[in-house]
């Protein structure tokens, strides 16, 4: 029975180790490949760190089951080591580990400026943003400047709005402003790997890339009430010439009424 | 507490001073820390239940979602006065609304009237003087009060579950985050249920400020003699860290929730911007910061994570070198680990923070201290391993959970790293990866831990043994259904899951994970079944278990030289310490022909020191 219990220990980080094994051919893996530059970054930095702790985990678990199977295998009367502990072996596991974590601290830096500090901002996420994104409950309401014109921080007249859709133009960082109308909420694309609070009476510039036009998921991430979970809209990634067709059909869209056309003035 | 000689008259003074205490004043109103201490743990295991069954209705949603849940798709008809189930209309499937108050009361149950109660309260209370050697808390009538605290806070809590109307419980998260806590048009859990939330909340935090006081009180100034710092079990070490933790966090915590509170009934407005238009109310007046809340309730609730831990890091090297029969590897750098994990406790609560919006400087200063507190846990880790290593190790209930707890709190502790790194923390806040973390740290490590502290302990509570056979058997099904349940969760925040989604399947992208979460659902369904095993042997136990004396594992420490259980005022003679808690196989066992050494006992081969120690 004891030998039972040494490899019980071993067994399940074997069995946990394959399961993350097989997990990316099931789909238990990230949504996609990271559809902006600064999500391969982030990936990057995942899969190192995902190889430091596997050798971690291995080697803990394995030296957890090894002394485990010493023990179980020991005789019955034969008495146990007498040991206080060992000043070097101290030493050399605060040392050690020490110096990763401090590495992998430091090595985390950059990427996060880039996203977050605006003064590393690539230049055209440091140029106006594009789009002022208002997170409320429970939807995403877009807010882009007329054509031709900057995007200002209040509403303008002539201002286009969208309901869960975003499209902005692909192949360039692109920078928009996220606000939220009523509660916290946080803007979440898994597969562009971007993720910030909405929060309520802050203006958070926020910036991507995506070299690939496409279609990609938004959604909330942080608890905003009962319909939390139905937070779901698009962004529409688009060549420069589709993204100004979209703002100019949008136009258009909202200034025609075909039934009453003198409202155009009350806007 | 004495340096004079023990003599036959002190010794009857202790032990038959107590004939003429009523029933209520021996079992309910009491001032005995053992007795207080086993209210607090039978509390807590009740209250264990109840948080387990909130998460099994998470579970069933998730796996089964908009399907007539089982029980509660039935219960609480008598509650909407028309006789039938509230959810009656809709054929016994929950509403969202339910469904984030489902969660957010998992959490406030597990957290607040389980794990941090259980450790600190129930162990705390009943070992702390066993084991430094004294005859009660240095103040039983505070002690008393800490614990009949707990129950306006029960109260609270569970009237908040109807304050807004039964599909109206508190919905904010744990953390409740303004502004949707703040203001009561935000969701409906948001009104009355969230103020009696808060009540509860401030109540559980006098209650452990009570408890906090007290053991700092005990554990500095009532040590027996001999009892010196360093000679201290690591569960002392940890009781009393923890309470500076608690002593310096909590009043953060409590500010809070009474700003929470003004802002709510008093109409201030600290975590209130200006013009915010919740759900066609009137726009708020402002001013205020709802970051503010974020710093204030982390500045405690990290910390918090330390106390919901640390008494079990303490509890587990006690038991370990107990089990393995070898004095704790590295005593004193574990010492210094706890203290240095307390210490940079308090500069770490910025990393819950990572994409609030907060400075992003910020960002790295806390990154760089979160990625340093891993280091006392690896420091302790290896520690553990060190102690097992060379043991003559008894396979029994105790040290198997004990086992589990060093396991999986590597795993708690390595996919912490993922988090703190910023960068990575972008794409994983938020998701199940950090409920994965979190559950295998505090279920993984200290429900283990406090499994195996219930049977290592419970021979001095009641007398009696814990049936060892179903222990196993217990440990075994928590141990597989835990990892079901909680070891694929890594892989759904990898895969990008939000957490706190009463559906995550509306988005296609998601829909394949289902067969995932019904796996898990039927592990946590296993694991839930798993604790009627640790319960019937709690209770059988305690009436019908096999008697034992006083040191049923041959252990070391002060606790094991009183009778089991100890009368009112514990030790029958004044005990002396004359070694630390740990010197199990040490030569001088050997003297007495024994693998352990009872602190107490006098060094066997020099009595002119044993002499001078004693007159």
């Amino acid at each position: 029975m004891k030998k039972f219990w040494a490899l019980f220990f071993f067994f399940w980080p074997i069995l946990a180790v394959y399961v993350c094994w097989i997990a990316p051919s099931r789909g238990w893996w990230f949504p996609s490949e990271a559809m902006s530059p600064l999500g391969k970054e982030i990936d990057g930095l995942f899969y190192l760190i995902l190889g430091i702790v596997t050798i971690t985990f291995v080697g803990t678990q394995f030296a957890l089951g090894w002394v485990l199977w010493r023990g179980a295998v020991k005789d019955e009367n034969e008495k146990a080591e007498f040991s206080h502990g060992s000043h070097s072996l101290e030493l050399i596991w605060t040392i050690v580990p020490a110096f990763i974590l401090v590495f992998i601290a430091l090595y985390q830096m950059d990427v996060w400026m880039k996203f977050r500090v605006q003064a590393k901002f690539p230049d055209e996420a440091r140029s106006a943003p594009v789009v002022e994104v208002t997170a409320r409950q429970f939807e995403w309401r877009m807010r882009y400047p007329a054509p031709g014109k900057l995007l200002q921080d209040s509403p303008q007249p002539d201002d286009l709005y969208a309901v869960n859709e975003m499209h902005v133009p692909s192949g360039r960082p692109v920078r928009f402003n996220l606000i939220s109308d009523d509660v916290q909420h946080a803007f979440f694309a898994p597969q562009l790997r971007v993720k910030q609070d909405a929060v309520p009476g802050l203006i958070i510039p926020v910036w991507f890339e995506v070299p690939v036009p496409g279609e990609y998921d938004l959604l909330c991430a942080e608890l905003c009430g009962w319909g939390h979970y139905k937070m779901r809209a698009t962004i529409f990634a688009e060549p420069q010439d589709v993204y100004e067709e979209y703002l100019t059909n949008l136009e258009q869209e909202q200034n025609f009424d075909g039934v009453v056309p003198e409202t155009d003035e009350d806007e | 507490m004495a340096t004079a000689s023990p003599t036959i008259g002190l010794h009857d003074d202790h032990a038959h001073g107590h004939h003429e205490q009523s029933f209520i004043s021996k079992y309910v109103f009491s001032t005995d820390h053992k007795v207080i201490g086993i209210q607090f743990l039978v509390t807590t295991l009740f209250m264990l239940l109840v948080g387990g069954a909130l998460a099994l209705a998470v579970r069933w949603q998730l796996a089964f979602p908009w399907t007539k849940m089982p029980i509660i798709g039935d219960l609480f008809g008598f509650l909407s006065g028309t006789g039938t189930s509230i959810f009656a209309g809709e054929g016994g499937q929950i509403s969202p609304e339910f469904y984030t108050m489902l969660f957010t009361m998992h959490a406030s149950v597990m957290i607040f009237l389980v794990i941090i109660p259980v450790l600190a309260g129930a162990f705390g209370n009943f070992l702390i003087p066993l084991q430094i050697g004294a005859d009660d808390m240095a103040f039983p009538v505070l002690n008393m009060l800490s614990y009949w605290f707990m129950w306006p806070a029960i109260a609270c809590f569970g009237f908040s579950f109807f304050a807004g109307g039964v599909t109206a419980g508190p919905a904010a998260g744990w953390t409740s985050y303004p502004l949707l806590s703040d203001l009561a048009q935000a969701a409906p859990g948001s009104g009355a249920a969230q103020t009696w939330w808060l009540m509860g909340l401030t109540l559980v935090g006098v209650s452990s400020m009570m408890g906090s006081v007290n053991y700092m009180t005990t554990i500095i100034n009532m040590r027996a003699p001999g009892m010196t710092l360093f000679r201290m079990p690591l569960t002392i070490w940890s009781m009393f860290i923890t309470a500076i933790l608690q002593a310096f966090a909590l009043p953060v915590l409590t500010a809070a929730g009474f700003m929470q509170v003004a802002d709510r009934l008093l109409g201030t407005v600290f975590f209130i911007p200006a013009d915010i238009i919740v759900n066609n109310a009137e726009p708020t007046i402002g001013g205020g910061q709802p970051l503010l809340w974020q710093h204030l309730f982390w500045f405690y609730s990290h910390p918090a994570v330390y106390i919901m831990l640390l008494p079990a890091m303490g509890m587990v090297s006690d038991m370990l070198a107990c089990m393995c029969r070898k004095p704790i590897f590295g005593y004193k750098p574990m010492v210094y680990s706890m203290s240095a994990i307390a210490g940079l406790g308090f500069i770490v609560w910025g990393h819950h923070m990572f994409t609030s919006g907060m400075n992003p400087a910020l960002g790295m200063s806390f990154m760089t201290s979160t990625m340093m507190i891993a280091l006392p846990s690896a420091i302790k880790t290896f520690n553990w391993l060190g102690t097992i290593w060379g043991g003559r190790l008894q396979f029994n209930t105790v040290l198997l959970n004990c086992l589990a707890f060093v396991s999986m709190f590597i795993v708690g502790g390595l996919s912490g790293i993922f988090m703190a790194a910023v960068p990575v923390d972008i794409y994983f806040h938020d998701t199940y990866f950090i409920v994965a973390h979190f559950h295998y740290v505090l279920f993984g490590a200290t429900l283990f831990g406090v499994f195996g502290a219930i049977h290592f302990w419970f021979p001095k509570m009641f007398g009696r043994m814990m049936n060892d056979s179903v222990g196993k058997l217990h440990f075994a099904l928590t141990f597989i259904g835990f990892n079901g349940t909680f070891f694929p969760m890594h892989l759904l925040g990898i895969a990008g899951m939000p957490r706190r989604y009463a559906d995550p399947y509306l988005h296609p992208w998601m829909e394949h994970l289902k067969s995932m979460n019904q796996f898990m659902t039927y592990c946590a369904i296993l694991m839930g079944i798993a604790q009627f095993l640790l319960i019937g042997n709690f209770i059988y136990s305690i009436f019908k278990g096999k008697k034992t004396g006083r040191n049923p594992w041959g252990a070391n420490g002060l606790e094991w030289s009183a009778p089991s259980p100890p009368g009112h005022g514990n030790f029958d003679v004044p005990p002396v310490c004359y070694r630390g808690a740990y010197e199990y196989s040490s030569p001088e066992a050997e003297l007495v022909d024994q693998d352990f050494i009872l602190q107490t006992e006098p060094p066997p081969e020099s009595p002119t020191n044993s002499e001078s120690a004693d007159h």
